[in-house]
C-alpha cells in the first residue's frame, strides 16, 4: 500500500472570520444564496445565528416532554402496584394506596427522566459522539474552540462550486479559505 | 449565555477587566490543567490524601465492627453521621443554585464560577451518600432499598421519607453529573484543541465526543441546557426539602415543624455558597485567576450570603415563636429550656453567632471586599452549618419524653475519622478536578464578554433584547 499515493478529494470549503459581527453577516449571505448543506463553528453559542442561518426551533423540547410524562407514569405505576396491590402496607393509618406520599418519587422520576431525556437526546438530535468529521482535517480549525469563527460549505450541497463558492465567501470577507480535503479509502 | 450588556446609566461596567478577551480566557483557564502544579496544590492535596487514609481506615473499620463504632446510643440514634450527611448535601446545593438557578435569572457573573460550584456539587453529594451508605448498619444490603423484585415478594415502603431521600438523592447526583458533563463538553474540545500532547489529546478528544462548535448543534446544546437548568432548580429545592421531610414527618419536637423545607433550603445555599467562596478564595490565589474570578463575584457572592444569612437567622426565630405561640409544652421546652440553656446550649449559641451574627458583617462594603475577612466568614459559616445540624439532630434526642430515657451523645474516634476523613475525600476529588479540568466555564466566560455577541447587527433579522442598542453604542 505504500507505493499507492493518497488520494485525495475535496469534501468542504472553510472559511475563517474574527467576529460574531462578520460571521452572522456571511451567514446570512450564505443563507440567502441558497446552501443547505453547511454550517457556522463558533467557540460559543452566537445569538442571533439560528435566524442567521435560517434555522427552525429546536425539537429537543418535544424529546423531554415523552419522557418526562414517562417518569411519572412510570412512578404513579410503580408505587400503586407495588404498595397499593401486590405487597399493601397500612403506614401511619393511611390508605395503601395513599396519593400525597406519592409525589416526591412522581416528581424525582420526572426529573430524572427528563434529564436523560434533554442530555441523551441533545447527544442524538447532534449525532455525536462521532469523532471523525472533515473540519477537523484543517490544521486552523483547532482555533475554533479558542478564538475564531468558521463557516462550512460540504461539496455535496446541489449549489456547491468551487468557484462560485469561493467568491461568494471571499465577498463575504472571509480572513482565510481553505479546501479541506479528505482520504479516499 | 444571553448578550446583554452593562447599563452604563446605572453605572454598571463589565465584570472582568478589558483587557479580557476570548483567546485570554482559554489561555488562562487551560493553563491550569497544562503547566506543573503549583505547590499549593501539592500541599492541599497531600494534606487532603493524608485524610482520605484516615477516611479509608476509620470506614474499614466501621464496616467490620459495625455502626456501634460510633457514639450514636439511644436515646441519640442519629448523630454526626445524619449531621455530616446533611451538612454536605446543603454545601452541594450552591452548585445548582449557581448553575441552574442564576442562569434562569440571567446573572452573567454566574459563568466565572458555575463549573466551580457543579464539581463542588458533585463531589459534596459523593460525601454526603457515604454517611446514610454506612448508616444502614449493613453496606452489602443497601440494594434492599430499592423496589427490586426479591424471593420475600416484599416492597420497599414508598410512604417512608428515608426512601424519598434515596431518589431524591441519587436523582440529584445523576442530574447534576449530566448537567456538569454537558457543560464540559466545549471545554473539553477547547483542551483537545489546544494540546500537542497525544495521550492528552486521546483523552480530551474522547471525552469532548467530538465536538466541533457546530451552529447546529449549539441550537440543541443550548435548549438542552436551558431544559436541564428549568429541571434542576425545582430539584435542588425538592431535595432538601426531602431531606428535612426525614425530620419533619417524625413526631419529635423539635423536628416536626412545616418551616422545616424553606429553612433547610436557605440553610442550604447559605453553607453552599460558605463553601463556594472559601475554595474560591483559596483557588484564585493559589492558580492567580484574579481576573476572571473578580472581587465582583466574590462581593457578589457576600452579598447572598448575608441574605439566606438573614433567612436562616429568620427562620431561628420563627421556630422559637413558634413552640411559644402553639402553646405546646414540649416544643416549648425543647426550645426555651433544651435548646437555648440545656446541657448543649454552647452547640445552640456558636450556631448563632456562625450563622447570624458573623454574615452581618457583610452589610459593609470594607468588609464585603476584604479577602481575609470573606475567607475567614465563610469558614465561621461552614462551621456554624455544621452546628445547626448537630443542634437540629442532637438537642431534639437527648432529651426523651420520660427522663428516665434522657441521654447524652459524645463522639467516637471513628466519629471525628469519618468526619475528618470526607473532608479529605471531597477535597481529594476536588484538587483532583481543578488540575484536569477547566474550573472555570470557558465557552460561557467568552459568550458572555463585551463584544462577544453581535452587537449592531441588522434590526430586521434579529430582534434585539432589552438594551441591545446601547450595548452597541457601548461596544
Amino acid at each position: 500500500m505504500n507505493d499507492v499515493a493518497i488520494k485525495k478529494r475535496p469534501v468542504l470549503y472553510l472559511a475563517e472570520f474574527d467576529n460574531a459581527d462578520a460571521i452572522i453577516h456571511a451567514a446570512e449571505q450564505v443563507r440567502d444564496a441558497g446552501y443547505e448543506k453547511w454550517d457556522v463553528h463558533t467557540p460559543y453559542p452566537v445569538h442571533g445565528m439560528d435566524k442567521a442561518m435560517g434555522l427552525g426551533d429546536s425539537a429537543l423540547g418535544w424529546i423531554v416532554l415523552v419522557c418526562g410524562l414517562t417518569g411519572v407514569t412510570a412512578a404513579v405505576t410503580m408505587i400503586q402496584w407495588m404498595n397499593g396491590y401486590d405487597y399493601p402496607l397500612v403506614i401511619g393509618g393511611k390508605p395503601p394506596d395513599a396519593i400525597p406520599s406519592m409525589v416526591p418519587i412522581m416528581f424525582e422520576l420526572t426529573v430524572l427522566l427528563s434529564a436523560f431525556g434533554a442530555v441523551f437526546g441533545m447527544f442524538g438530535l447532534n449525532e455525536l459522539p462521532k469523532h471523525h468529521h472533515p473540519v477537523f482535517n484543517s490544521e486552523r480549525f483547532d482555533q475554533s474552540s479558542n478564538d475564531k469563527f468558521f463557516i462550512s460549505i460540504e461539496v455535496e450541497d446541489k449549489k456547491f462550486d468551487t468557484k462560485k463558492t469561493k467568491e461568494l465567501l471571499e465577498s463575504a470577507h472571509a480572513s482565510y479559505i481553505e479546501l479541506v480535503e479528505e482520504e479516499v479509502s | 449565555m444571553s448578550a446583554d450588556s452593562p447599563i452604563a446609566e446605572l453605572g454598571e461596567t463589565p465584570i472582568v477587566p478589558a483587557h479580557v478577551d476570548a483567546a485570554f480566557v482559554s489561555n488562562e483557564v487551560s493553563r491550569v490543567t497544562e503547566h506543573r502544579a503549583p505547590i499549593g496544590w501539592w500541599l492541599v492535596f497531600g494534606t487532603a490524601l493524608i485524610a482520605l487514609g484516615i477516611l479509608g481506615l476509620s470506614v474499614g473499620y466501621l464496616i467490620w465492627n459495625g455502626i456501634g463504632s460510633w457514639g450514636n446510643n439511644s436515646p441519640v440514634a442519629w448523630a454526626w453521621d445524619i449531621t455530616n450527611f446533611v451538612w454536605w448535601i446543603g454545601i452541594g446545593h450552591a452548585g445548582t443554585l449557581i448553575s441552574a438557578v442564576l442562569f434562569l435569572f440571567r446573572q452573567k457573573w454566574r459563568t466565572s464560577i458555575n463549573r466551580f460550584a457543579e464539581a463542588m456539587t458533585i463531589f459534596a453529594v459523593i460525601c454526603a451518600l457515604l454517611y446514610p451508605t454506612i448508616h444502614v448498619g449493613r453496606v452489602w444490603l443497601l440494594y434492599w432499598a430499592l423496589p427490586l423484585p426479591n424471593q420475600m415478594s416484599m416492597w420497599p415502603n414508598f410512604k417512608s421519607p428515608l426512601l424519598w431521600d434515596v431518589f431524591a438523592v441519587s436523582t440529584y447526583f445523576t442530574v447534576s453529573l449530566l448537567f456538569w458533563y454537558v457543560g464540559l463538553l466545549p471545554d473539553f474540545a477547547t483542551l483537545r484543541d489546544r494540546t500537542k500532547n497525544l495521550l492528552r489529546k486521546k483523552v480530551y478528544g474522547a471525552l469532548a465526543l467530538g465536538w466541533r462548535g457546530s451552529n447546529r448543534h449549539w441550537r440543541n446544546y443550548e435548549r438542552a441546557y436551558l431544559i436541564l437548568a428549568a429541571l434542576s432548580t425545582p430539584l435542588v429545592l425538592s431535595v432538601h426539602s426531602v431531606v428535612s421531610f426525614d425530620f419533619a414527618t417524625s413526631v419529635i419536637p423539635g423536628w416536626h415543624t412545616t418551616i422545616f423545607p424553606p429553612y433547610f433550603v436557605a440553610g442550604a445555599v447559605f453553607s453552599g455558597f460558605a463553601m463556594v467562596s472559601t475554595l474560591m478564595i483559596l483557588c484564585r490565589q493559589v492558580f492567580g485567576l484574579k481576573d476572571i474570578m473578580t472581587m465582583k463575584h466574590l462581593e457578589l457572592m457576600n452579598k447572598i450570603m448575608l441574605v439566606t444569612g438573614s433567612l436562616v437567622g429568620y427562620a431561628y426565630a420563627m421556630e422559637f415563636f413558634v413552640a411559644w405561640y402553639s402553646g405546646n409544652e414540649y416544643e416549648r421546652y425543647v426550645f426555651f429550656v433544651s435548646r437555648a440553656t440545656g446541657p448543649y446550649w454552647w452547640a445552640y449559641w456558636t450556631m448563632v453567632s456562625c450563622n447570624v451574627i458573623a454574615p452581618q458583617l457583610f452589610w459593609f462594603k470594607r468588609w464585603r471586599t476584604s479577602i481575609p475577612v470573606m475567607f475567614a466568614v465563610s469558614i465561621i459559616i461552614n462551621i456554624g452549618m455544621w452546628f445547626e445540624r448537630f443542634v437540629i439532630i442532637v438537642t431534639s434526642l437527648h432529651r426523651d419524653y420520660l427522663p428516665s430515657a434522657w441521654g447524652m451523645f459524645s463522639p467516637t474516634l471513628i466519629d471525628i475519622g469519618c468526619y475528618i476523613g470526607s473532608l479529605g475525600l471531597f477535597f481529594t476529588l476536588f484538587s483532583l478536578f481543578i488540575r484536569w479540568i477547566p474550573m472555570i466555564a470557558m465557552f460561557e466566560v467568552k459568550a458572555a464578554l463585551p463584544g462577544a455577541q453581535p452587537s449592531h447587527h441588522g434590526a430586521h433579522d434579529q430582534e434585539r433584547e432589552g438594551h441591545g442598542t446601547l450595548a452597541a453604542k457601548e461596544a
